[in-house]
């Protein structure tokens, strides 16, 4: 029936449920909110990430940043599916050469394995001397990092590179 | 602004709503545009004719503000007598080398004044552009003559002025009508705008993003507007400046810490064979002596202490010989060709996807297919990791699954919110990131990774020789969690650096050449000052003053504007009050202001250096440009380009337009690959129209970090391309149907978007069409939408400072419908190329 | 009860970034709209529905030259969101009581008490609210409801980039807008104006309203809406029949023209074609209760 052929307004108390009277922001249920920043573009806004129960249960704008004064972007605001959605990896997948699907493999034997190659490509390619003069390298070994790595993560990365004598370490910033 | 940084357009929006004026200059009129003032629709690849016209139309009504030029650039510096200017020479500059195909510097130098050079100056050629020699200048300039000849009348034929006068006095209002598509009228109203807003009382910004770096002369559009906003005194001041908007987290931070081949942390140059024999060979060609790059000693030693520990001595060079030597162009299109000729035996691909991502997508699959071994790190299955499974050139038939040789290993990353650690921001800010919670499954940061990675490899080194510099490595970083997580941190604090004591250091001007400090990057020293964390700082902006100087770090010192000394007088005193910043106190005989002064505190404007002084000792108290060997903004550079001391007009490396300036056409200088991975548009009426690729609000670069995301996802479901409606007529395009776009690389198609925002332009008294790109689709990546990549249409061609590829102005065809599939579609490709 | 609260979206610094689409989906958890690529500017989620609860109209607008130049001078962009009725029709004729109006005087469905009749679908004047396939209840912008019970703005206004969504005390919000068109007007802006403030119209004024740069109908807003229900005593007593029909009868009397991007099966407003005289609600959804 339409109410308001039976004189009510739909203000009434009436009309609401439990659910709707036991309505609160979930954020306040969060057991901690980590201060963080956007991972995508360089403006750096401010976000803040609520965790409860060991999930991420919504990434929103930092109202303290003086960059972002807690707004965001699309992308900055789709944050929490970036991090949650189902499409996300978490196994590690390796094919063999000449495989035609991929296979699961152990973290740590991926590791091990890695290092095995790295090892081996780095002794079977070194060049010591390049036209008479020492270079101390192998170019048997490359690397393309995307610019969404944190400073520490780049540091150690050029770090080990250069002591392993690889030169050719790229990044997005150049591509 | 408003499409790739929307966040940050806020405040375009708000400046607007203050009086700002905000012009838009893109071939195509976006979000941005709708947004300004006025919008300026160019032809892709002619921004050097309209930024030359401006600085032309300064120099020539005397609209320069004369007592910045004066006292803080080079305006007034004399120039060898052997400069020939492109002017001279129909679009070369003097120290041309066809054989080589690079220039010999020398006779751009500043006018000899008797004494020794220093000797970066007769530095240059094949041996130095090759190894981006250039780029290693990035933020320091190689030496020039501390005290050159100078004429402060400006009036000698051969100061830097006059030559710079000569130089534009043919890039008129007229020639961008003619080559950019501009009308006069909004020509005239750019440049009133931007004269009228520079001075003592205001200043004018210029915002880019790589659509200005994205070009065979790339690096010399950013010196064009260097140029400029140096004439009108909008350097070092609160609201000019040169603004590089860069398009991901951490990219400014990845270039400070660099993953590149020829930097080392903190823009030291990585050495190279040919150049650099030991330490001091190395530190003698770096620069000149004077300018705080004069202490170059200090941070590098300091670095290969934070490096190597006790094991660098004095006596042992502080390990320089553990650094691998470059011996030319190490750079990522070269390392793919190095792929596919097989030298390159093993990748590593972390959070990037150059098989969508980077330029000529082809030839990069190629180079992963001819790998022993591929290791990728991402959030999702990316393109790059999958190629061998589903890439197009199975669908072609040029790869078979079974017959490619590389073993791939996927391992997951961990997201921003389940890693702690900074971003450094477009504006060189550090932020440091707070864990949220533990990666899931075997997710896990490249903290871990490459910490984790370098210790098994540690445990694989025998004694030979040339394991020693990882044998030697300092390596130990505290672990935590369940995880076994290093200590981000550690790393930040090695960073940081420590002094003899063991102590964090507090600023770069602690470390020391001997080896008693060590420190992993000499501008981000302070960064942990006091043993603080300064890059978790985060007092709320509303209670600070609106530099927000308590809020993260910036590199270097906290400084938030650049080479601000410049902002005052050459007295010290503020060009106005509206526009104070830093100034001179007197009373109290230091530097004061809103933000930390980009120079010795204690140095008074009126300090004149003593003769022979080194480093910022041989600056005097009017230099604003610290880092420079003069300390002086170059409006003309005496060396460190590769394509000459000052911006010229060069077609792009593919264009439909004869460039009309000069005979030479495209940059001399321009970096190519020719080899059958990398083919060219040939000139002529094949690929008659331009075209140029972009970023989308809704989507982020290659998509891995956007496709799979619903929310995203539906915003922009599907690669198109956009046309005007004149061209979609001329062609034969339904709006919503599907068009094929054509270069000698790929075929790619597209829905078309007909819309008006795309204007045909007259250039040269014809039409110009121009056609847009988004480059966001690939064909899996666990996206929720897929889409052809558009990237594969790009040219291996490069600027050839920075290595930086021509993306976003190229030629191409289109047609109407779907693309052929399987091997008609190589047929057709072979049609263009060849038929 | 508290004060009223609102929206003002001031389109005239909307960046179309679509930031409000996406907080608003993140916020509550609503499903994607699918992925179609419907060739209408920069715009593929269509119109307001249960699953999109903010939508980011783009219109471009031709420069007619003489040299047949007619490259698009304006690209207006507007952030759509339910206007939250002085006279909620959607209110008035629901059955069940699922729609409420809350303490801040928004108009909110309870999805626990909705019974998915769909009779407010077609008494919407603005065509916003809209049943959702799976469950067949009705779903539309709550002002994030849960939010504001906890002191917080709306997730789409907090994510704003350029503040063109504002949220506030309606009045606060009123006086505001008056004094922004007060201000783009003096600076030569004669075209702007306000959408849906004024109590006086046919809907007792909108806790939602707009500023906007040219006639509503270009942003597919219908130029004079009237509250569905305000007939409704009268249709009663001459129809004599059940209220489920009258519903019906309101819903085919606004029956307008359906959308060109109907590809979700829903139909929208006339955006940049413009609907002269027209106040255009969906029929296909219309008065099917049960």
């Amino acid at each position: 029936m339409i109410r308001q052929l039976r004189g009510e307004d739909g203000r009434s108390d009436a009309a609401r449920s439990a659910r709707t009277d036991a309505l609160r922001p979930r954020t306040e249920d969060a057991t901690t909110v980590a201060r963080s920043v956007c991972p995508y573009c360089a403006v750096g806004c401010g976000q803040l990430v609520y965790v409860q129960d060991g999930r991420v249960t919504q990434i929103e704008g930092d109202p303290d940043s003086p960059i972002s004064r807690g707004r965001l972007c699309p992308k900055g605001a789709a944050s929490k599916q970036l991090v949650t959605h189902p499409g996300r990896r978490t196994e590690v997948l390796h094919r063999r050469p000449y495989g035609t699907t991929w296979e699961r493999l152990d973290l740590d034997t991926a590791m091990e394995m890695i290092a095995d190659r790295v090892v081996r490509t780095r002794r079977e390619t070194w060049e010591q001397t390049h036209e008479g003069r020492v270079v101390r390298r192998t170019l048997g070994i490359a690397s393309l990092g995307g610019a969404t790595l944190d400073d520490e993560e780049n540091y150690l990365m050029k770090k080990l590179y250069t002591a392993l004598g690889a030169i050719q370490v790229e990044n997005q910033a150049r591509v | 602004m408003a499409e790739c940084h929307p966040v940050g357009f806020q405040w375009v929006v708000e400046a607007k709503e203050r009086g700002a004026r905000v012009f838009h200059v893109d071939p195509r009129f976006t979000r941005t545009s709708a947004l300004a003032d006025r919008h300026l629709p160019i032809r892709a690849g002619s921004d050097i004719v309209l930024l030359g016209a401006l600085i032309n139309h300064v120099l020539t009504n005397g609209l320069e503000f004369r007592e910045y030029v004066l006292a803080y650039t080079n305006a007034a510096t004399i120039v060898s007598e052997d400069f020939r200017d492109t002017e001279d020479l129909d679009g070369l500059f003097s120290g041309w080398d066809p054989e080589t195909a690079t220039y010999d510097p020398r006779s751009w130098a500043y006018e000899s004044t008797g004494e020794q050079p220093p000797a970066e100056r007769a530095e240059g050629g094949p041996l130095h552009a090759e190894a981006a020699g250039a780029h290693a200048y990035g933020a320091g300039g190689p030496a020039a003559h501390p005290n050159p000849r100078t004429d402060p009348t400006l009036t000698h034929p051969r100061c830097v002025y006059q030559i710079l006068k000569r130089h534009f006095a043919r890039y008129t209002p007229e020639l961008v009508e003619r080559l950019c598509g501009i009308p006069r009228d909004g020509f005239a109203e750019l440049a009133e705008a931007v004269t009228a807003n520079s001075g003592r009382e205001r200043t004018t910004a210029w915002v880019y993003s790589v659509g200005w770096t994205q070009h065979t002369v790339g690096a010399q559009y950013i010196r064009s507007a260097s140029i400029l906003q140096l004439l009108l005194g909008n350097m070092g001041r609160p609201g000019g400046g040169i603004l590089a908007l860069r398009g991901h987290a951490s990219i400014q931070g990845s270039t400070d810490i660099p993953t590149l081949f020829n930097i080392l942390p903190g823009y030291l140059d990585m050495p190279h064979a040919e150049r650099h024999e030991g330490l001091d060979q190395y530190l003698e060609l770096e620069g000149g002596a004077t300018g705080f790059w004069g202490n170059r000693r200090s941070y590098l030693v300091s670095l290969l202490k934070a490096w190597w520990g006790d094991a660098a001595t004095e006596a042992n060079d502080f390990c320089f010989g553990h650094l691998p030597r470059l011996t030319g162009d190490h750079g990522h299109y070269t390392t793919v060709m190095g792929q596919i000729d097989g030298t390159v035996k093993g990748y590593f691909v972390i959070g990037e996807n150059p098989a969508v991502g980077s330029s000529g997508g082809r030839a990069q699959r190629l180079g992963l297919a001819n790998l022993d071994w591929l290791v990728v790190r991402d959030l999702t299955l990316v393109e790059t990791a999958t190629f061998w499974l589903d890439g197009p050139e199975l669908e072609t038939g040029e790869l078979r699954t079974e017959e490619i040789g590389t073993e791939v290993f996927f391992l997951p990353a961990a997201s921003h919110v389940e890693k702690e650690g900074t971003f450094t921001n477009t504006q060189r800010l550090l932020q440091w990131r707070e864990k949220a919670l533990d990666p899931p499954g075997d997710c896990r940061s490249e903290l871990w990774f490459y910490h984790r990675l370098g210790k098994l490899v540690r445990q694989r080194m025998t004694d030979d020789e040339i394991d020693r510099p990882v044998r030697e490595l300092t390596w130990d970083y505290p672990e935590h969690g369940p995880h076994r997580e290093p200590s981000a941190e550690a790393v930040l604090r090695e960073i940081n650096g420590v002094g003899p004591d063991g102590r964090a250091l507090s600023s770069s001007t602690q470390l020391r050449p001997d080896g008693s400090t060590a420190c992993g990057c000499w501008i981000y020293c302070g960064v942990y000052a006091d043993e603080v964390n300064q890059a978790a700082r985060r007092r709320p902006g509303r209670e600070q003053s609106p530099v927000a100087p308590e809020w993260g770090w910036a590199w270097p010192a906290n400084r938030r504007i650049l080479y601000n000394r410049a902002s005052a007088d050459p007295e010290g005193r503020p060009w106005s009050e509206r526009k104070a910043y830093v100034w001179w106190d007197a009373e109290r005989g230091e530097w004061t202001g809103h933000d930390v002064p980009d120079c010795e505190l204690r140095k008074p404007p009126d300090h004149v250096p003593p003769e022979g002084a080194r480093a910022e000792a041989a600056l005097a108290g009017t230099d604003p440009f610290i880092m420079q060997s003069d300390g002086k903004g170059w409006l003309y550079v005496p060396a460190g380009l590769a394509d000459g001391p000052l911006p010229a007009h060069y077609e792009p490396h593919e264009s439909p337009v004869t460039n009309p300036l000069y005979a030479q056409q495209a940059n001399p200088a321009r970096r190519t690959y020719h080899r059958p991975e990398s083919p060219y548009n040939a000139p002529g009426g094949r690929f008659p129209y331009v075209l140029t690729t972009y970023r989308l609000t809704e989507h982020h670069t290659a998509g891995a970090m956007s496709r799979p995301l619903a929310y995203l996802a539906e915003l922009q479901p599907e690669l198109f391309c956009e046309v005007s409606p004149q061209l979609a007529g001329h062609l034969g395009l339904t709006n919503g149907d599907w068009a094929t776009i054509v270069t000698s690389r790929a075929v790619v198609e597209a829905r078309v978007l007909v819309t008006g925002r795309m204007r045909p332009l007259r250039v040269e008294g014809r039409v110009v069409h121009q056609v847009g790109l988004p480059y966001h689709w690939g064909w899996g990546g666990d996206g929720l939408v897929t889409g052809d990549v558009a990237n594969d249409l790009l040219p291996l061609v490069l600027d050839p400072n920075v290595y930086i590829q021509e993306g976003k102005a190229m030629t191409c065809d289109v047609r109407p419908g779907r693309r052929p599939r399987g091997r008609a579609a190589l047929d057709l490709l072979e049609m263009y190329r060849h038929g | 009860m508290a004060e009223r609260m609102g929206f003002f979206t001031d389109t005239s610094v909307c960046i179309g970034c679509k930031a409000c689409e996406v907080a608003c989906k993140e916020w509550n958890q609503l499903p994607d709209d699918g992925f179609v690529f419907e060739a209408t500017s920069y715009d593929n989620t269509g119109m307001l529905g249960a699953s999109t609860w903010r939508h980011v109209a783009f219109i471009e607008q031709a420069r007619p030259a003489p040299d047949g130049d007619d490259g698009v001078e304006r690209w207006l962009m507007s952030s759509d969101v339910c206007k939250h009725c002085t006279h909620a029709a959607c209110l008035d004729v629901c059955p069940t009581g699922a729609l409420f109006r809350t303490e801040f005087d928004t108009v909110v469905v309870q999805s626990d008490i909705c019974n998915g009749c769909g009779y407010c679908v077609p008494a919407c004047p603005f065509g916003v609210i809209d049943r959702r396939e799976e469950d067949g209840r009705a779903w539309k912008c709550t002002m994030c409801y849960d939010r504001q019970r906890g002191g917080l703005e709306p997730a789409c206004a907090k994510a704003c980039p350029t503040d063109s969504i504002q949220f506030g005390p309606l009045d606060e919000l009123r006086s505001r807008a008056e004094e922004r068109v007060a201000r783009l007007r003096a600076d030569g802006r004669e075209e702007a104006r306000l959408y849906g403030e004024s109590p006086s119209d046919g809907v007792g004024g909108a806790g939602a309203f707009f500023l906007l740069l040219d006639e509503p109908e270009v942003y597919g807003l219908p130029p004079d809406p009237v509250v569905t229900t305000r007939d409704l005593p009268a249709l009663w007593r001459w129809a004599g029949a059940a209220a489920v029909s009258a519903a019906g009868a309101v819903a085919l009397a606004f029956l307008g023209p359906r959308g060109w991007g109907g590809s979700r099966g829903r139909g929208r407003w006339g955006g940049s074609r413009g609907l002269p005289g027209s106040h255009g609600v969906l029929g296909s959804r219309g008065g099917g209760g049960r």
